[in-house]
């Protein structure tokens, strides 16, 4: 029987390992040196909050794995031979295979900073990350002050997971504003603001230039770039983005970028290895997409495809409209289709937005300025159901249809309040129109595209 | 405002403190005249119990509730052997007449219902006598008490918005010694209310002024629950109010179940009484209400007149007509988490435990044999009492209906629904009764299973199984095993509370009443992966 063996327990291996297992009885087996069974990685933050417990991150109980003959072994994997077709462990155990799937994710990025590697410098990316955040940090006496370098998403989550017990946190953020690369200004401002309500200290337009230790090599303070202000703290937080986890493999034959290099159908130059998630890195980018996507869904629909290809079913990776969600301290944002920031912007996009007055809750959305063709939504405080926004984009509809039928999207729990007349109201005074919003329509909801 | 909340709760902790040390106080005994009223009231044909009442509680002593009724319970024993050593005597002589004659002069009922009925009239003391003090030392401080606890919150939580932080760090709510202590008096105190009311009688002098202000009576036992649930759900949902102030869904929902309770199961029954009419919970609906089709409840709403006969056909509507309505077109919800009491207490007082409940496969493999179980149980009792009701024969093959309807009012009426249903809550999550027990939720379970345009839906391709979902839900439902899948949740035991929803930090889930067809869409495949593999993957 033909032996997969997948390297990482994140969603990207388990997704696959769980889809082969649905569709053949191929012997499976996951390695993992970080945890024996598979847990939510994004869902790390709320262990630390004491929202959950570590158990509650584990989608499936203990017994599943065993059920589903899937073998999960725990070990480091040091080095891949694909002449002889066989893994070999830290513990110099070699496990053969006929196929293998690359799914180890990735790990923090470290910039060269003098003092990166000392004692109390973490990123938040692993279950270790998150266990030894527990004892440099259990609570504000033991952590006077933690300072939070990089300003993504992992970033503000570390922040907000400090400020949980009531640590003072330091945030350098590089940027003019939070994730301006990303979201335009209007939404970076208001979160820039709300973080501030939160008292994290944020500090714009400023780069770390060093962190500084005591005799016994544990971290006292940083020093700043631009101002040489020195800040004394007890924790680094590295959250400057992430790289493919693929130190293991230089020394194969695998065709390696910043990631593994694979094909449309995640497939690496070495004839059956593979790699998914975050850690592949495409030859080519899918359409706007990035080479490499460390993104939890992205991950999952890898998984999903290589399934079928690993079945006999050879089918090429071929992710749907873009999307994407996060939730900033209290303001929950979701993306479909693409929204540019002012900095990436498109030649021919164009924005509408609409700001709530006082509270935080914003939209953008972006078109084509001579077609009106909507491209994509960014929605700040609002939520809003996936299923149409995927539907209107692959209809390629123009804005006004969706300001039209903004009704049916709302995915707003019950009661909440809807601004979907303010919002259409606006646009129809910016752009002189007449739209007439639609009242909801289930009909529409559920139709097909 | 640290400093209130720590008085807040030094002052609750006091008013509790002495919420059960008023137990320990209080002197008990009668003299002849209030004993002779108490016989004449209770129109005992047997006529050694007076004697014996006589000779243990007619005292100048000044006995302690647990002395009271020790001698009470004696006397009841002593006056009930006598009759039962008749009886074996003419037993013995095949006197079977006289025999027979014996078993009127018995005394039925518990000998702690008789020693708390007595002893009601009996205390004397601080709870009886300095009644307002004794209240405002015990309810007085412990809402004072509580609610400077929880109204610093509106500052101390921050911004509105999902504040869960260190629930699974706190003793309280993770099963700590704290989670244990409000365990056993939990449990206690629904183990002293259903079995030993004696022992808590001065709890009730307590709430005497009122029950008299509503309805005319002094206040039983039941009618102290009643005024305590009520102030603890009112309590509790300022709690509520405050910690899920950003979610107007919840905001209602805690003012309709708190509505329900005050005015639906407190003060109309009440008030009713008043008018001399039966005390009856309109809300109630049939089998949760497992006694309403018992013989002595369609008797004495047959005998009120107008409002007897109200109060029957309404009972029988709500739960044949306006229940399955209702769930078709709302899911449970609309009586499991904005009508019903208990689901009130449970998502009032219980809510700091919500995430304590198990998720395993097995423990729902326990629920829906478990709670179907006791649906069947109800309905064969039910089938018993109307059978006795209408043919006036005491017995069903072979079986006594009265004894199932003990063996039921004691298993599921007190034991489950009581002492585990709400004494279980710091251990086991705040809806062990709703999930494991209640008759009414199994049946509304099933209308919302099988029809009903309630679900949840699922932006599924979002989902980032962190388990938010599934960990709040206090029905055990594993919320993101659907989520993560993009399948709609359609489960009987939902009661749509929402917070599933409210805690995801992604937006994926959305109570919904939708159109009924395609509610069930198992084959979907997640958002995201391009269209060609979804009609690929269907098509399999």
């Amino acid at each position: 029987m033909e032996h997969i063996v997948i390297i990482g327990n994140g969603i990207a291996g388990v997704t696959a390992a769980r889809h082969i297992r649905k569709k053949s009885d191929k012997q499976i087996t996951i390695v993992s040196a970080e945890t024996k069974y598979f847990f939510s990685r994004t869902a790390l933050m709320y262990v630390y909050m004491g929202h959950m417990k570590f158990e509650h991150t584990q989608p499936y109980e203990n017994w599943f794995w065993d059920k589903n003959n899937i073998a999960l072994k725990e070990g480091l994997v040091t080095k891949v031979h694909t002449e002889n077709s066989n893994i070999e462990l830290a513990s110099g155990e070699i496990l053969a295979y006929d196929k293998l799937i690359i799914a180890t994710g990735s790990k923090p990025n470290k910039f060269g900073w003098p003092g990166q590697d000392l004692e109390g410098v973490i990123g938040m990316y692993h279950k270790q990350d998150l266990e030894k955040l527990e004892q440099l940090a259990p609570d504000n006496k033991a952590c006077n002050r933690a300072v939070i370098v990089g300003g993504g998403l992992i970033g503000i989550e570390l922040a907000e997971m400090l400020r949980s017990r009531k640590i003072p946190v330091t945030f350098l953020v590089r940027e003019t504003s939070f994730w301006n690369g990303v979201l335009p200004a209007q939404e970076s401002e208001m979160i820039n603001q709300h973080i501030k309500e939160h008292h994290i200290d944020l500090r714009l337009n400023t780069n770390l230039k060093e962190i500084k230790a005591d005799k016994n090599g544990r971290v006292t303070s940083i020093i700043i770039e631009e101002t040489g202000e020195e800040i004394a703290c007890n924790v680094v937080g590295l959250t400057a983005g992430v790289t493919p986890n693929i130190d293991f493999l230089k020394e194969s034959n695998i065709e390696l970028g910043r990631g593994v290099k694979v094909n449309r159908f995640l497939e690496t130059n070495v004839a059956n290895i593979y790699a998914i998630g975050d850690c592949a890195e495409q030859h080519e980018a899918i359409g706007q997409r990035r080479n490499i996507e460390a993104v939890w869904y992205t991950g999952r629909m890898m998984g999903e495809t290589l399934a079928e290809t690993i079945c006999g079913n050879r089918i090429a990776y071929k992710p749907g409209h873009w999307f994407n969600s996060a939730k900033f301290l209290d303001i929950e944002y979701q993306t479909y289709g693409w929204v540019f920031s002012e900095r990436n912007k498109k030649e021919n996009e164009a924005y509408f937005q609409w700001k709530h007055p006082s509270e935080n809750k914003c939209i953008t959305i972006s078109f084509d300025k001579d077609t009106k063709q909507f491209l994509g939504i960014n929605t700040f405080g609002i939520r809003m159901r996936h299923e149409i926004f995927d539907k209107w984009l692959t209809e390629k509809q123009n804005i006004s249809h969706v300001l039209e039928f903004l009704a049916d999207a709302n995915f707003d729990p019950e009661f909440y309040k809807l601004h979907e007349k303010e919002i259409v109201a606006k646009f129809n005074k910016e752009n002189n129109t007449n739209i007439q919003l639609q009242k909801k329509s289930w009909k529409r909801i559920f139709s097909k595209a | 405002m640290k400093a209130i909340k720590q008085t807040g709760l030094l002052l609750f902790l006091i008013g509790l403190a002495t919420f059960i040390a008023l137990i320990f106080t209080g002197d008990f005994n009668l003299n002849q005249t209030e004993l002779d009223t108490f016989l004449k009231d209770q129109n005992y044909k047997n006529e050694v119990i007076a004697k014996e009442l006589q000779q243990a509680v007619v005292t100048k002593d000044n006995l302690s509730i647990f002395e009271f009724s020790s001698r009470t319970r004696k006397a009841y024993a002593n006056a009930n052997k006598h009759y039962d050593d008749l009886i074996a005597k003419y037993d013995a002589a095949k006197n079977w007449e006289k025999k027979g004659a014996q078993f009127q002069y018995k005394i039925s009922g518990k000998p702690h219902s008789l020693s708390y009925t007595l002893a009601k009239k009996a205390g004397k003391g601080f709870a009886a006598q300095q009644t307002s003090w004794a209240w405002f030392l015990t309810f007085g401080l412990g809402i004072i008490g509580a609610l400077m606890f929880i109204v610093p919150d509106v500052i101390l939580l921050g911004k509105p918005g999902i504040k869960n932080d260190g629930i699974f760090l706190s003793a309280a709510t993770n099963r700590g010694w704290i989670g244990w202590f409000a365990f056993v008096f939990l449990v206690s105190f629904y183990i002293l209310l259903y079995f030993y009311p004696d022992y808590i009688v001065n709890w009730v002098y307590l709430v005497d002024p009122i029950s008299k202000f509503i309805s005319g009576n002094p206040a039983s036992q039941w009618f102290l629950y009643g005024f305590l649930y009520c102030v603890v759900m009112t309590v509790m949902a300022v709690r509520m109010y405050i910690k899920y102030r950003h979610n107007k869904y919840q905001i209602l929902r805690t003012t309709s179940v708190l509505f329900f309770q005050i005015v639906f199961a407190f003060l109309i029954p009440e008030i009713l009484v008043r008018f001399e009419k039966p005390w009856y919970d309109f809300k109630n609906a049939f089998p949760l209400d497992y006694d309403f089709f018992f013989k002595w409840n369609l008797e004495e709403l047959l005998a009120s007149g107008g409002l007897g006969l109200f109060i029957l056909v309404w009972g029988v509507v709500l739960t044949i007509v306006v229940v399955p309505v209702m769930v078709y077109f709302f899911g449970k919800r609309w009586y499991c988490s904005w009508v019903c009491g208990c689901g009130g207490l449970a998502e009032t007082l219980g809510d700091p435990y919500r995430q304590l409940s198990s998720k395993t496969l097995l423990s729902w493999r326990v629920e829906r044999i478990v709670i179907h179980s006791v649906l069947i149980f109800v309905l064969v009792m039910t089938g018993f009492a109307l059978y006795t009701f209408f043919t006036n024969e005491g017995q069903v093959l072979g079986i006594q209906t009265q004894t199932i309807q003990d063996i039921y009012g004691f298993l599921i009426g007190s034991i489950f629904a009581g002492v585990i249903g709400t004494g279980f809550y710091p251990i086991f999550g705040n809806r062990v009764w709703c999930r494991f027990g209640c008759p009414l939720a199994a049946y509304l379970g099933f209308v919302q299973r099988f029809k009903s345009r309630f679900r949840i839906t699922t932006n599924g391709g979002q989902c980032i199984s962190c388990g938010n979902c599934s960990t709040y839900c206090e029905q055990g439902i594993d919320v993101r095993a659907y989520a993560q899948k993009g399948e709609n949740i359609v489960r009987s035991s939902c009661v749509g509370c929402g917070v599933c929803s409210a805690v995801c930090p992604r937006g994926v889930l959305k109570l919904e009443n939708g159109p009924e067809e395609g509610r069930i869409n198992p084959t979907d495949v997640l958002l995201g992966n391009d269209v060609d593999l979804m009609d690929l993957v269907n098509k399999k």
